[in-house]
C-alpha cells in the first residue's frame, strides 16, 4: 500500500536531487533541468497532500506551478539560446560580469 | 475693538517678516520707514485700545486653540486689560520713537535692514508677553524677547566683546528662566490650569507654602529678566549692542518684564507678604548697589545701565510691598525718561565717533544744544525733581516704603535718590559742560540729524508731563490692581517729599559744584572704595573665578574623558563593526551564479531550521 509518507519521501528525494543539481552543475541547461526537478518535486508533494485531505486546492496549486514553470522555461531557454549564439558556451563560470 | 487688538499685536510681526526679506541686502532706506510706520500703526491701535478699555473695560479674545492634550488646555488667548494696555502703550510708544531714531542712528551700518527686522521682532515678542492671557503665552514672549535681546546685543557679532556679552545675557537669562519654568510647572501641578484667571481664582485654596514657593520661583525668573542681584552683570555688558537697542530693550521695555510679571501676579504676591518683603528688600539693595556703581563709572552707557538697574530696584520695592499700580507707574515714567537718556547718549556717541569715555568729552553743549537740553530734562526727571515725571513716581515709592514701616528700605531708597541725582548730573556735567576735553583727542562733534531730534521730542514731552496724570493713572489701573492706601498724615507726607526733593537737589547741586571745578582729585581714584566701585564690587571677577573657571574645567573633563572616551567611542565602534562586517561579507558577491545559488540554499536551510525550532508564542 502506498501511503502519503511514501509520496513525501519521494518528494524529499527528488527535491534533494534537484538541490544538489542546482548547487553542483555549471551548465546552464542542466541548471534548468534541476529547477524543473525541484518544482515537480513540490508538485508531487502538493498533489499527494491534496489527495490525502480530499482538498483540491493543492492540485490547483500544482497546475499553477506547471504553468509558471512552463513560461519560465520558455523565457529562460530563449535567453539561453541567445547567450549561446553570442558566446558559444553556456557554462556558468563564463557568465560572471558583476563582482562585489 | 478686536481688530485693533490684532493690529496692535501683528503689525510688528508683519514689519519684522517684511523687512527680513531684505535682511541680507545692503542698506535700503524704505525698510526702516516701513518698519517705523507699522510700529506706529501698532502704537495708534494701542492708544485706541486704551480709550476703549477706559470706556468699556477689559477685552478678552481667544484667537485659537493652541495646546489641547488631555487635561492641558492652552489657547492662544489675549487679554487687554488695564495693566496690559498700559504696557502696550508704553512699549509701542517707545518702540516707535526708537525705530524712527534708528533710521538716523544706523544710517551708515551695512546691516541696516537686519537691524529693523530684529527690532520689530522684539516688539512683537514683547506684545505677546504683555498681552497673553496665560502663563505659557507670557513665557513664549519672555523667551522671544530674550532671543531678540541676544540677537541685538550681538548685532555687531564680528566684535568679540559683543558676541560675548550677548551670550552672557542669554545664559544668565536661561538660569533664571529655569526658575520661572519651575514656577509654571508648580502652578500647573497644583491648579491644573495656566490661565491667569483660573490660577488666581484657585490660589486661595492652596497651601500657603506652595503659594510662597510658586512666588519665589516666578520671582527668580523676574530677577533674570530685570537683572536683579545676583543676576545683574549681564545688563551692563549688554551695552555692547547698538544704542537704540539699549534704549528700547535694556532700559524701557524688556528689563521691566520682570516687574510686569510681579504686577500681573499681584494677587499671588499679596497672599505672601513675606516673599513680597524679600522682593522689596532685594529691590532696595539693588537700588543702592547699582547707584553706587554708577557713581564712578566713566562709560557713558554703563552709567545709564546701572541707573536702569537701580530704578528697577525701586520698581521692585513698590511691587514687593503691594503697591502694584505705583510700580507700574514708575515703570511707565521710567521708560520715557530712560529711553530718552539713552537715545541722547546715542547722539553723543555718534558725535564722538563711538567714544564712550565721558572723561574725554566735556563742553559738548556748544555743538549739540538740542541733545544737551533733552538729556538734561531726562536727567532731571530721573533725579525726581518737581514737576517732572520721575518726581511723582519715585516719591510715591518712597512714601510706600515709609507707609509700610520699612524705614530701613525707605532710608536706602532715600540715599539712592541722592546718588541718582548726583550721578545723573555728573554725567551731564562731564559730557556737556566743563572743559572741552574732546579737542585734545581730536574729535569734531556735530549734532544729530534734525528728524532724529524731532523723534525724541515726544519722549522729552512725556518725561516732563507723564507724572501729571498720576490720579487718572491710579483710577484707571486700580480697577484691576489692588488699591493701595497710604495712611500717613499729610504733614509727614510733605516732610518726606521735601526731604527727598532736598536730597535730590543736593545731589544735583553737589555734582554741578564739584564738576565745574574740575571734579574730584586724582587721589580719590586710588582709594579703596573707588576701586571697589569701579570694579563693580569685583562681582564679575568672582563669577569668572569661582563659577566660570571650575565649570570650564568640568566641561573639558566631561568632553575629553566622558564624551570622547565613552559615548563617542561606543558609537564609533558600532559603526566600525558594521563597516567591517560589510567589508568582509562583500566577497560573497562574487558574481558567479553557482555561488549565489549555494548561498540561496544555505539561506533556505537556515530559514527552515528557524521555522522548525523557533515557535513564536501564539
Amino acid at each position: 500500500m502506498i501511503t502519503l509518507t511514501h509520496y513525501l519521501i519521494l518528494t524529499g528525494l527528488l527535491f534533494a536531487i534537484g538541490l544538489v543539481g542546482v548547487m553542483r552543475r555549471t551548465n546552464l541547461l542542466m541548471l534548468f533541468f534541476s529547477t524543473e526537478i525541484l518544482l515537480n518535486a513540490v508538485n508531487i508533494g502538493f498533489v499527494a497532500v491534496s489527495k490525502y485531505y480530499g482538498d483540491f486546492t493543492g492540485q490547483m496549486f500544482a497546475f499553477f506551478i506547471i504553468a509558471v514553470a512552463a513560461s519560465e522555461v520558455a523565457v529562460g531557454l530563449g535567453l539561453l539560446i541567445l547567450w549561446y549564439k553570442r558566446n558559444g558556451s553556456v557554462d556558468l563560470n563564463s557568465l560572471q560580469m558583476m563582482k562585489g | 475693538m478686536e481688530k485693533y487688538l490684532y493690529i496692535a499685536l501683528f503689525a510688528p510681526l508683519a514689519s519684522s517678516l517684511f523687512v527680513a526679506l531684505f535682511a541680507t541686502r545692503p542698506k535700503m532706506l524704505f525698510t526702516g520707514v516701513v518698519a517705523s510706520i507699522l510700529i506706529a500703526i501698532s502704537m495708534i491701535s494701542s492708544f485706541i485700545l486704551l480709550m476703549d478699555v477706559n470706556t468699556y473695560g477689559a477685552l478678552h479674545v481667544n484667537m485659537m486653540d493652541w495646546i489641547v492634550a488631555g487635561n492641558l488646555y492652552i489657547p492662544f488667548g489675549f487679554v487687554v486689560d488695564e495693566v496690559s494696555v498700559i504696557m502696550m502703550v508704553t512699549v509701542t510708544l517707545v518702540s516707535t520713537v526708537v525705530h524712527i531714531y534708528s533710521i538716523g542712528y544706523m544710517d551708515h551700518d551695512k546691516s541696516f535692514n537686519r537691524f529693523f527686522s530684529y527690532l520689530s521682532a522684539f516688539v512683537f515678542s514683547m506684545m505677546i508677553l504683555v498681552m497673553s492671557d496665560n502663563f505659557v503665552g507670557l513665557f513664549i514672549g519672555w523667551e522671544g524677547v530674550g532671543l531678540c535681546s541676544w540677537l541685538l546685543i550681538g548685532f555687531w557679532y564680528h566684535k568679540h566683546s559683543a558676541s560675548w556679552a550677548a551670550n552672557e545675557a542669554f545664559i544668565m537669562n536661561r538660569i533664571a528662566d529655569l526658575g520661572m519654568l519651575m514656577g509654571l510647572f508648580l502652578i500647573y501641578w497644583n491648579v491644573g490650569s495656566l490661565q491667569y484667571e483660573e490660577v488666581f481664582a484657585a490660589l486661595k485654596d492652596l497651601d500657603s507654602v506652595i503659594v510662597a514657593t510658586i512666588g519665589m520661583f516666578l520671582f527668580i525668573g523676574a530677577m533674570g529678566k530685570s537683572a536683579q542681584f545676583p543676576l545683574h552683570t549681564w545688563l551692563a555688558d549688554a551695552m555692547e549692542g547698538p544704542t537704540p537697542v539699549s534704549a528700547l530693550i535694556h532700559a524701557a521695555t524688556m528689563v521691566t518684564a520682570g516687574v510686569y510679571l510681579v504686577i500681573r501676579c499681584g494677587e499671588l504676591y499679596s497672599m505672601i507678604p513675606d516673599v513680597g518683603f524679600a522682593i522689596a528688600s532685594l529691590g532696595a539693595f539693588v537700588a543702592l548697589f547699582a547707584a553706587s556703581m554708577a557713581l564712578v563709572n566713566n562709560d557713558l552707557k554703563r552709567i545709564i545701565a546701572y541707573s536702569t538697574l537701580s530704578q528697577l530696584g525701586y520698581m521692585f520695592v513698590a511691587a514687593g510691598l503691594g503697591a502694584y499700580w505705583i510700580a507700574l507707574f514708575h515703570l511707565m515714567t521710567h521708560a520715557f525718561f530712560k529711553s530718552l537718556l539713552f537715545l541722547g547718549a546715542g547722539n553723543v556717541m555718534h558725535a564722538m565717533h563711538d567714544e564712550l569715555n565721558i572723561k574725554k568729552m566735556g563742553g559738548l553743549y556748544g555743538s549739540m544744544k538740542a541733545t544737551a537740553i533733552l538729556m538734561s530734562v531726562a536727567s532731571v526727571a530721573l533725579a525726581g525733581i518737581y514737576p517732572l515725571a520721575g518726581f511723582f513716581s519715585k516719591d510715591k515709592i518712597l512714601e510706600v516704603a515709609f507707609n509700610e514701616g520699612a524705614y530701613f528700605l525707605w532710608f536706602a531708597l532715600f540715599i539712592g535718590a541722592g546718588l541718582t541725582a548726583f550721578y545723573s548730573f555728573r554725567l551731564v556735567m562731564l559730557v556737556f559742560f566743563g572743559e572741552k576735553e574732546y579737542i585734545k583727542h581730536g574729535f569734531h562733534p556735530h549734532e544729530a540729524q534734525p528728524f532724529v531730534i524731532y523723534a525724541l521730542l515726544p519722549l522729552g514731552l512725556l518725561a516732563v508731563i507723564a507724572g501729571w496724570f498720576e490720579h487718572q493713572f491710579e483710577g484707571f489701573t486700580t480697577r484691576l490692581l489692588a488699591r493701595y492706601e497710604i495712611h500717613i498724615s499729610h504733614g509727614i507726607e510733605i516732610i518726606l517729599i521735601g526731604a527727598t526733593l532736598c536730597i535730590a537737589v543736593g545731589g544735583i547741586a553737589f555734582a554741578i559744584y564739584k564738576y565745574q571745578r574740575g571734579g574730584f582729585s586724582k587721589t580719590w581714584e586710588e582709594g579703596f572704595f573707588y576701586k571697589l566701585l569701579s570694579n563693580q564690587y569685583y562681582i564679575p571677577k568672582v563669577y569668572e573665578l569661582y563659577i566660570m573657571r571650575p565649570f570650564t574645567i568640568l566641561s573639558q573633563f566631561v568632553w575629553q574623558k566622558i564624551d570622547m572616551k565613552v559615548v563617542d567611542f561606543t558609537v564609533d565602534s558600532i559603526a566600525r563593526t558594521i563597516y567591517k562586517t560589510g567589508e568582509k561579507s562583500r566577497k560573497m558577491q562574487s558574481g558567479n551564479l553557482s555561488d549565489m545559488l549555494r548561498w540561496m540554499v544555505v539561506g533556505i536551510v537556515v530559514l527552515l531550521v528557524l521555522a522548525l525550532f523557533y515557535r513564536p508564542m501564539a
